[in-house]
């Protein structure tokens, strides 16, 4: 399987990063990012991570099914991220995550049928202090009300 | 300011760049005293270095509050091996967010620091371990690295000092655990982020099996301070034994939510009051978690206390990582108690029974405490379960979910008594359980 | 040998060597402290917890099974303390546990059941919603109840560490963390079954057994695997004259626990549809069923007729029969029929090995040896398809004292993963290639070499040379591929060859020259298939065939004989390595006799005198008679294996022309492995791993 020459050129960069011999350290990065490009950890992405690194399909398995950010299946191509952990479940997270839950008509780990949004109630993501906030694929969006949640997936509606 | 305002109480040791226009280049801290800590530490013999460290009363930032001059003496110098050094940017305990802000703000601060250890240590290559969720940090490091290196500050024959160091960026892909250390490691070498048997500890076989110093980001970034001022400057910031400033991220039912760099020993009522602006909407306080969500919860009537790690573990609780929650008279209890177990529950690693079986239980319990179908003997059974995990788990995150747990029960038991006989919980909803 | 430490745990003194841990000291007490993870052998976990114990000074309880002991230290295992720990572990473990021990496998035998019963409490105040996750089936023989897991990782630890086959691993996190196969849904694997019998519950149980029994309605019968020629102890679980299952949970034996697929599980070929219960004759062209007297009669007769005028008789002996049988074949054969042509199908160069040696005993090595020895060259054989307890033995000794492995072989094998040196070669190229290695195995301080049946004749004495002229202490093991084709050798199966490897007087012809010798008159055939690859050219030779089924060769007989087999009768037989051990009966089948006896009827039928006809005696005739077999009666009354040291005498020729080794995998074993429909159900995995690739 093939990436873009860009991914390429990360992933040399990180083979090269560990000591000799310890190219499975390359594993969850190169799964994090290889995510990133092809929507998703598949089969393919599994075979040939396992075969970079040095492990097995089964090694890799374990690693993802482990890690709550690596998935198997697609998320959508924005994937909304309400934290409803203690600081911003104190200043409305988990009523956020509702709103957003009704607006997208998905629930937990949930795609809509057009493949645009997907939902995540998530753990805390570090931004308590700025809560509640929301992270949509890697962006943080701090000290969310529901007018501004709103507006944010209005905005992310429209993109093309 | 980024994110907040600065409060005039904070003394900004190692946040005094912070808001500086282009703070996170190496041009804007080169201008602010920056690599002088480490151009000091070259005219020093590597004891004499930990010696400063140790001087400084620097305990720990991730946690534990371990001495971190003391920890990097337990490295052997001597070994034949290569050494590490790690530093731990996973910051995943809730209520915490202080470690984000060094790294966006003053990537070459935690880079100077690292650099200093492994002067220490004899060590020639070191990771920051970032969790997933900060994806954006590595771009910001990965520039800090290339930016230091282009300029002699990281790579060979530092400053032509014959000493070589290499920094990498390692991404994390979202578990809490991975912020444990041995945890940590594991997962840095590509494997399920399970801990490790200990000891031995880090310092004597950590990644890779080499001698390691493994820190966390503040405990790093507060080392170039210690060595350009000496560590007797910063130890006399804090309190005995509690050197220094710390970032502590206040948040919840405050009126000036953020991160502030105050003194060890700060008042927590006045850090609420004062920095914080008080409760929100004009509330009372009820309770404060005062150092991240694995700390024994406080009372209103018990927060008039200095914020040192000595201090906290006389109130039965914990300074932790430094994330004060701070509740207002209208929070139900055992929402908290029950939001914060899920939490646990799901970022078990499953490794150990009781950890593993007694989060699950203690959130089904809970939850089923919460929505109404709770009886008395519940309420004994949660603390009972909780203490039957407390000091038996293989990591600290068995402990982590049973504290907070068995101080959510023993202090707000009126709480959980109202919840009882079927009565619906007075808030309305504590989220279904996180599908684990 | 570095100081012992002392210690006392509960009050009692201990000591102990440095490095010993806590769990294991008390051992040596007789204190007990449970644990669900520990497994010696296996790389420490700490999961189950069930092991903490108090230990002065310390703040909290700290895990038996990770702690080393210390000079002076003080540890308590029987405080209140300890004891609600366990309490509490116990109860935790059965939150999500679903409780059906009366439906489970291993009920009777469940170390949960056990701990619960010995440490636990009555009750349970778990009163949530247990996960439940549907039962998988991994392989035909895996199947795994996810519910009934504690997450011990003994089994992933086992497959991994233990036989290095990686194919289980554990998915997901938390409270829904599972055990996993290596192929999505299923497994591709040694199908071993050692994680089924290493899983403290009943989580992993195997096709073969489960719902059959109740553990103790079984009566438990320790024997010898009938398979390969490593000679692993298997403890038959027999029931009603059925076999349900092979095990080897004792330890007792040369394998500890180690089984393969065939020793586990591959009995079943005792139950297949097509196993002869009745002697057949062949009359107008067709084999018919008579009884034993008329067969035996008519056996009798065309040997004793054959006998008188002369005629050309051939006799092939097995590679599974008994040494008692083997050795009482061969009497028959050169006394009781007057010929000189008796011979079976030779796996590997046993007779060169031991002309080479020129009579030192102690250059053979014993399966014992290759978890102990510094270093092994393995030479010409992909061990974990074909020797897959010493592929087992050296794994471990690799991974417990860091033993230094060489190979030799044509393409990649398992023993790689570990290997210091794996040198590539094409068949005839090995010696070359070990040779290389003498700069590197003079700097071992001893070294055991095995070679596979491509190794022969003057190879053999070139290796045993090279060895020479290492200067170190050298053993060797020349591989043979059934369970008892070293006691065919040693028993005379061979026709220039007398027990005991002595020249025969007047050898007869090979087993090659009997198929192809028009004028042979008579050709028996006792366990063994000859005709599958090969034709008979004598078209009248009159053709007696003793076997368990109606194979290519019985097929051809005028007259076959249903015998038993490994399991159903008593006697020994002899590993590879040279090592004797028991079997022991398991079963009766109707209809059929022992090898043994069918010679004994036979002999009373011709009237011939060659002394008793049971496995005592003929073994104590052995022991007499054959140089190297004078073993002590004890060790093998007792259980135990017992090494031979033959010593070939130098005028034997050497015959490596005649040696044709079987190249079977671990899923199949010649003839007989085909009637055996577990090995056969396996075979759906032809994955790389299983092409045998050692020759
Ligand atoms: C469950 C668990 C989670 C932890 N998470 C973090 C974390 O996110 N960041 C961190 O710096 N330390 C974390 N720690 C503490 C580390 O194990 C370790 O003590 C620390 O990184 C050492 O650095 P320090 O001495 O500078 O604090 C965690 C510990 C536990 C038991
Ligand atoms: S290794 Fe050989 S003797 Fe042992 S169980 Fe397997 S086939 Fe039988
Ligand atoms: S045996 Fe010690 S923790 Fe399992």
């Amino acid at each position: 399987m093939t990436f873009s020459p860009d991914l390429e050129a990360r992933f040399a960069r990180l083979l090269e990063s560990y000591p000799p011999g310890r190219r499975r350290s390359a594993l969850i990065p190169m799964l994090m990012y290889a995510q990133d490009e092809v929507g998703a950890v598949t089969g393919e992405v599994v075979e040939e991570v396992a075969r970079r690194c040095g492990v097995t399909p089964l090694q890799v398995d374990e690693v993802v099914s482990y890690y709550s950010m690596l998935h198997r299946q697609p998320q959508g191509k924005y994937h909304v991220q309400v934290c409803t952990n203690i600081s911003c479940l104190l200043r409305g997270g988990d009523k956020l995550y509702e709103q957003a839950s009704r607006k997208l008509g998905i629930g937990h780990k949930e795609t809509t049928a057009d493949g645009r949004f997907s939902l995540e109630e998530v753990e805390c993501i570090g931004a308590c202090s700025w809560a509640p906030a929301i992270q949509v694929n890697y962006d943080f969006h701090h000290d969310m009300t529901p007018e501004k949640l709103d507006k944010l997936l209005a905005s992310l509606e429209k993109i093309q | 300011m980024p994110y907040n305002d600065p409060s005039p109480l904070e003394v900004r040791i190692l946040t005094r760049r912070f808001g500086l226009p282009d703070s996170a280049s190496l041009d804007t801290y080169l201008a602010h005293d920056g690599f002088q800590g480490f151009e000091r530490a070259l005219k020093l013999k590597p004891e004499e270095i930990i010696e400063e460290v140790k001087l400084s009363h620097l305990r720990g930032r991730g946690g534990a509050g371990f001495p971190a001059g003391l920890k990097w003496s337990f490295v052997p110098r001597s070994s034949p091996k290569p050494k590490y050094i790690v530093a731990n940017a996973d910051e995943s305990e809730p209520g915490t967010c202080k470690d984000r802000l060094l790294m966006e703000y003053d990537p070459h601060q935690l880079l100077e620091g690292m650099l200093i250890a492994a002067l220490a240590v004899d060590a020639h290559a070191g990771y920051i371990y970032i969790r997933g969720e900060y994806r954006y940090l590595i771009e910001i490091l990965d520039r800090a690295i290339e930016e230091a290196r282009a300029r002699g500050y990281l790579g060979r024959n530092i400053l032509g000092s014959g000493f070589d160091f290499e920094v990498y960026t390692h991404t994390g892909a979202g578990a809490y655990e991975c912020g444990e250390e041995s945890a940590l490691l594991e997962s840095l070498e590509g494997k399920r982020g399970v801990p490790r048997i200990r000891p031995p500890f880090p310092a004597v076989a950590g990644a890779f099996g080499c001698p390691t110093v493994l820190n966390n980001v503040e405990t790093f970034c507060a080392v170039p301070y210690i060595l350009r001022e000496g560590g007797a400057a910063f130890a006399a910031l804090g309190t005995p034994k509690n050197g220094g400033t710390r970032l502590f991220c206040l948040s919840g039912h405050v009126n000036r939510p953020g991160v502030y760099e105050l003194p060890m020993g700060f008042n927590l009522l006045r850090m609420i009051h004062e920095v914080g602006g008080g409760v929100w909407k004009g509330k009372k306080l009820k309770a404060v978690i005062p150092g991240g969500s694995s700390c024994p919860v406080l009372k209103a009537g018990e927060c008039d206390l200095p914020m040192d790690y000595d201090s906290l573990a006389r109130a039965g609780s914990m300074l932790g990582s430094g994330g004060v929650v701070v509740m207002d008279e209208d929070t139900c209890m055992v929402k908290v108690a029950l939001r914060i177990m899920r939490f646990y529950a799901h970022e078990s690693c499953g490794w150990c029974i009781p950890c593993r079986e007694g989060t699950m239980w203690l959130r089904k319990l809970l939850q089923r405490f919460h929505d109404g179908g709770g009886t008395r003997a519940d309420i004994g059974l949660i603390g009972d379960v909780a203490k039957s995990m407390l000091g038996r788990t293989f990591c600290p995150l068995g402990d982590a979910a049973a504290m907070p747990t068995i101080s959510f029960v023993e202090k707000f038991r009126e709480e959980f008594e109202a919840h009882l006989d079927g009565r619906p919980c007075p808030c309305e909803r504590a989220g279904e359980a996180v599908a684990v | 040998m570095a100081e012992l430490v002392h210690l006392t745990i509960d009050g009692r003194p201990v000591e102990a060597a440095p490095g010993t841990l806590v769990i294991d000291a008390a051992k040596k007490l007789g204190i007990e402290i449970p644990a669900f993870c520990y497994y010696e052998g296996l790389s420490l976990q700490a999961a189950c917890r069930m092991c903490l114990v108090e230990v002065e000074r310390a703040p909290k309880l700290l895990t038996a099974c990770t702690l080393p002991v210390a000079e002076g230290m003080v540890v308590r295992t029987a405080t209140p303390a300890v004891a609600q720990a366990r309490k509490s572990m116990l109860e935790l473990l059965l939150t999500n546990h679903p409780l059906d021990c009366p439906v489970c496998d291993k009920g009777g035998e469940c170390e949960l059941q056990d701990m619960a019963f010995r440490y636990g409490v009555g009750e349970s105040r778990f009163a949530e919603t247990k996960v439940h996750v549907p039962e998988k089936q991994f392989s035909p023989v895996v199947f795994f109840d996810a519910p009934r897991c504690i997450l011990c990782y003994r089994c992933v630890r086992i497959c991994n560490e233990g036989l290095g086959v990686n194919a289980l691993g554990v998915v997901n996190r938390g409270a829904v963390s599972e055990i996993a196969p290596n192929r999505g849904d299923h497994l591709e694997c040694d199908e071993c079954g050692a994680c089924i019998d290493i899983c403290p519950v009943g989580a992993l149980t195997s096709g073969i057994y489960r719902y059959h029994a109740r553990p103790w309605e079984m009566e438990h019968v320790g024997t010898i695997c009938t398979f390969c020629s490593n000679g692993c102890k298997t403890t038959l679980g027999v029931r009603g004259n059925r076999i349900l299952r092979g095990n080897n949970r004792d330890r007792s034996g040369v394998n500890g626990e180690f089984l393969c697929i065939k020793g586990r599980y591959a009995f079943d070929f005792l139950h297949h549809p097509e196993r002869l219960q009745s002697p057949l004759v062949r009359s107008g062209g067709e084999l018919r069923p008579v009884s034993w007297v008329q067969a035996l009669g008519a056996v009798a007769e065309r040997f004793l007729e054959a006998r008188a005028r002369g005629g050309r008789i051939g006799v092939v002996g097995s590679n599974r029969t008994t040494n008692e049988e083997n050795y009482f074949l061969q009497k028959f054969a050169r006394q009781g029929l007057g010929t000189g042509s008796i011979d079976h199908r030779r796996t590997g160069d046993v007779p060169a090995l031991l002309s080479a040696l020129a009579g030192r005993g102690d250059a053979l090595a014993t399966v014992a040896d290759l978890y102990t020895t510094k270093a092994a060259l393995v030479v010409a054989s992909d061990l974990a398809q074909q020797h897959p307890l010493f592929a087992f033995q050296l794994r471990a000794n690799w991974r417990h004292h860091h033993a230094r492995v060489y190979t030799v072989t044509r393409g990649p094998v398992r023993e790689d993963q570990y290997s210091v040196q794996a040198l590539r070669v094409p068949p005839g190229g090995e010696l070359e290639a070990v040779e290389s290695l003498a700069p590197a195995l003079r700097k071992e301080p001893e070294l055991v070499i095995l070679f596979g049946g491509g190794i022969r004749g003057a190879a053999v004495q070139r290796l045993v040379a090279f060895g020479d002229s290492l200067g170190i202490p050298v053993k060797y093991v020349c591989l043979v591929d059934y369970s008892n084709s070293r006691g065919a050798f040693d028993m005379g199966l061979a026709p220039e060859l007398l027990p005991g490897y002595q020249p025969a007087p007047n050898p007869g012809l090979t087993l090659a020259e009997m198929l192809a010798a028009p004028d042979l008159d008579v050709l028996w055939v006792v366990g063994a298939n000859p005709l599958r690859e090969a034709s008979l050219a004598a078209e009248k030779a009159f053709v007696v065939v003793q076997d368990l089924f109606l194979t290519e060769t019985a097929a051809r007989a005028d007259v076959v004989l249903p015998a038993a087999s490994a399991y159903e009768k008593a006697g020994t037989v002899t590993n590879t390595c040279g090592e004797v051990q028991r079997l022991r009966p398991a079963l009766k089948v109707m209809g059929v006799k022992s090898d043994l006896e069918i010679f004994g009827l036979l002999a009373r039928a011709m009237r011939l005198e060659l002394g008793g006809a049971r496995p005592e005696p003929v073994f104590e005739e052995i022991r007499a008679n054959v140089p190297g077999y004078g073993v002590p009666a004890a060790v093998l009354a007792t259980g135990g294996a017992a090494q031979t040291c033959p010593a070939a005498a130098p005028e034997i020729p050497p015959r490596p022309d005649l040696v044709r080794p079987a190249s079977d995998t671990l899923f199949t074993s010649g003839t007989l492995g085909r009637y055996s429909k577990v090995l056969s159900s396996v075979l759906e995995f032809p994955g790389e791993l299983y092409k045998g690739a050692g020759e």
